[in-house]
């Protein structure tokens, strides 16, 4: 059971082989016995997640069951649900139960699923390592001195442990696809717009995307064919017709070689240095095995996405002081315990409440938008932020999916790189450019480097080309088995 | 680039964060690490190029100016720090 895909489990509960209360169950022991070793969850419901789960019995029962109806899911605790604490990984929300549900939330909850618990996360999903989380840090399942990756390490390591069927993440820098390459499980990062943004709390609201992180591709596509759509309450919502993720995964090109055709652009940039040899390793054989499944390769370059970094901290924590502006101990989350006046309750609530990346992020940013730098920063940014999307309209003119790796190390030692912002800065340097171009990007496993840790190649689309991706990432997984390796001991 | 430590303290203010001395200057030599970082973006010349704010190029949707939330005033209240008579209570700012 642990090991079956979204699709056989929703056959078997959909011919009542299981039901939605023993599978829910069976994760719930499961959470029980290796959550704390791995802290991947912040918080658990088991009462609300069995009351959705007889409800999903029930609707089972009735004929009425989707393709989701009764699997049980994990939510990155970004997403607000109704009734259930929602922290995104701060003490300043150390006490927020949540009045209303995310876009994403009742997307999965009108499909019928179950919600088994919220994930643990970077500090408001800033950190590649899951260390600023005020709940404490999460492990990586394939060695516990290691880190899951960030922000969405919570729910990568969930997936990777088989503490859930599949989850939830955000990726704004890299937040799914790193974590999800640093655990070894796939994770998709949609176009910007196709998932709405309600209800999740907002980090840096021109670049934060939702989207699904399970253990293989054919997963991801059935998650999306959820969470995907227009929804009005987001304004950058994208108005386009219902698409069904799952429509090309098995489109193959009759005669032997089932990617016949397809141009892989491999941007020189993402394999010079700063690579770990290890990790080139994997990716320069998962290559080789496109081209056995028929795939031509080509050399591109992406001369601007070495800027994509400082573009990033430029932009990110612009947008980011900004949106955490709200936090001010008035209306909801952490107030200060004393104070002497009302500039004294904003300010020690927020010095209280936020943790010490949070708060840099803040100050970088109210520095570059403050009086007489807007222009040198602020403005300069967005301008190289369109020659970086430029770059890739360029090469999608000789190539159909961009590849390379997710991340330019396996997963790193906890406290490694604790005292370095700009290190921890730099293991997003492939995966940036991305956000800022507002592309489609995903991360599967493809080989293990040193230490017998996972590596992730990153597959990068054409805006609204998912469909594709999911299908080249299938293939994949068709002739390689690496996505359905699982740690030991679990 | 260096920033001084009256930077930081303005900084500070603006972003309403408290800071003792000690984490200014933490804060001081960090920050200062990180826009040696942004500092590469200084060199590229962008003359000409349009800022591009968004990934998407759409236009903002408007909607009729009419009421399309529920009144939910007891439920966003029971979460609040302080409240009284269904007002949100802060320390007096007028005398």
């Amino acid at each position: 059971m642990l090991n079956s895909s979204l699709q056989q489990l929703g056959a078997a509960l959909r011919a009542k082989n299981i039901s939605s209360v023993e599978l829910t169950q069976l994760y719930l022991d499961r959470i029980a016995q290796h959550n704390p070793g791995l802290n991947a969850y912040i918080t658990l419901n088991p009462e609300m997640s069995l009351a959705q789960a007889r409800e999903a019995d029930a609707r089972i029962a009735a004929g009425k069951a989707g393709a989701l109806t009764g699997i049980p899911f994990a939510q990155k605790d970004i997403f607000c649900a109704k009734g259930w604490l929602t922290t995104c990984g701060s003490k300043m929300l150390h006490n927020f139960v949540s009045p209303y549900d995310a876009h994403v939330i009742s997307q999965f909850n009108d499909a019928g699923a179950v919600n088994l618990g919220k994930t643990n996360m970077d500090e408001f999903a800033m950190g590649s390592s899951n260390e600023t989380s005020y709940y404490g840090t999460v492990k990586n399942p394939w060695d516990t001195a290691r880190v899951p990756g960030g922000s969405s390490g919570g729910t990568a390591a969930a997936v990777a442990a088989r503490l859930c069927a599949a989850a939830t993440g955000t990726d704004t820098g890299g937040s799914i696809r790193q974590p999800a390459a640093l655990c070894g499980i796939s994770g998709l990062k949609p176009t910007y717009g196709v998932v709405s943004r309600y209800g999740m709390i907002a980090f840096a609201s021109s670049l934060d995307q939702a989207g699904p992180m399970a253990r293989s591709a054919e997963d991801l596509a059935l998650m999306m064919n959820v969470m995907a759509g227009f929804d009005e309450r987001d304004s950058t919502s994208l108005q386009r017709d219902k698409e069904d993720y799952a429509r090309e995964i098995n489109k193959s090109v009759s005669g032997g070689k089932p990617l016949t055709g397809l141009r892989i652009g491999l941007p020189k940039e993402f394999f010079a240095e700063g690579l770990d040899g290890d990790v080139a390793k994997a990716v320069e054989s998962a290559i080789a095995e496109y081209r056995k499944l028929g795939a031509s390769v080509v050399d591109i370059s992406l001369p601007n996405s070495r800027l994509s970094v400082p573009v990033y901290y430029v932009l990110a924590p612009a947008e980011a002081s900004s949106n955490l502006s709200r936090f001010d101990g008035v209306r909801y989350g952490y107030r200060a315990p004393e104070y002497s006046d009302l500039a004294d309750m904003y300010e020690k609530s927020r010095a209280q409440g936020f943790g010490a990346e949070v708060k840099r992020r803040i100050m970088i940013g109210t520095y570059v938008l403050s009086h007489g730098y807007y222009d040198a920063y602020y403005l300069q940014a967005q301008k190289i932020r369109r020659l970086i999307a430029q770059d890739f309209t360029e090469a999608y003119k000789q190539c159909d999916v961009i590849m390379g790796p997710t991340s330019p190390s396996t997963a790193f030692k906890l406290g490694e790189k604790g005292d370095d912002p700009v290190q921890m800065y730099l293991s997003d340097i492939y995966t940036i450019a991305v956000n800022l171009a507002g592309l489609p990007g995903m991360s599967i496993p493809c080989g293990f480097g040193a230490n017998n840790m996972p590596v992730g190649l990153q597959i990068i689309g054409n805006y609204f080309d998912e469909a594709r991706m999911l299908n080249v990432a299938h293939q994949y997984q068709l002739a390689t088995d690496w996505h359905s390796r699982a740690p030991q001991g679990l | 680039m260096s920033l001084t430590t009256a930077d930081v303290q303005k900084v500070a203010r603006l972003a309403r964060l408290a800071m003792n001395e000690t984490e200014i200057e933490a804060a001081r030599s960090q920050l200062s690490g990180i826009f040696d970082l942004i500092a590469e973006m200084q060199a590229v010349d962008t003359r000409g190029i349009a800022p591009m704010s968004h990934a998407q190029d759409v236009a903002q949707r408007l909607r009729e100016d009419k009421v399309t939330e529920a009144n939910q005033r007891e439920a966003f209240q029971a979460i609040a720090p302080q409240v009284e008579a269904g007002l949100y209570l802060v320390p007096q700012v007028i005398e």
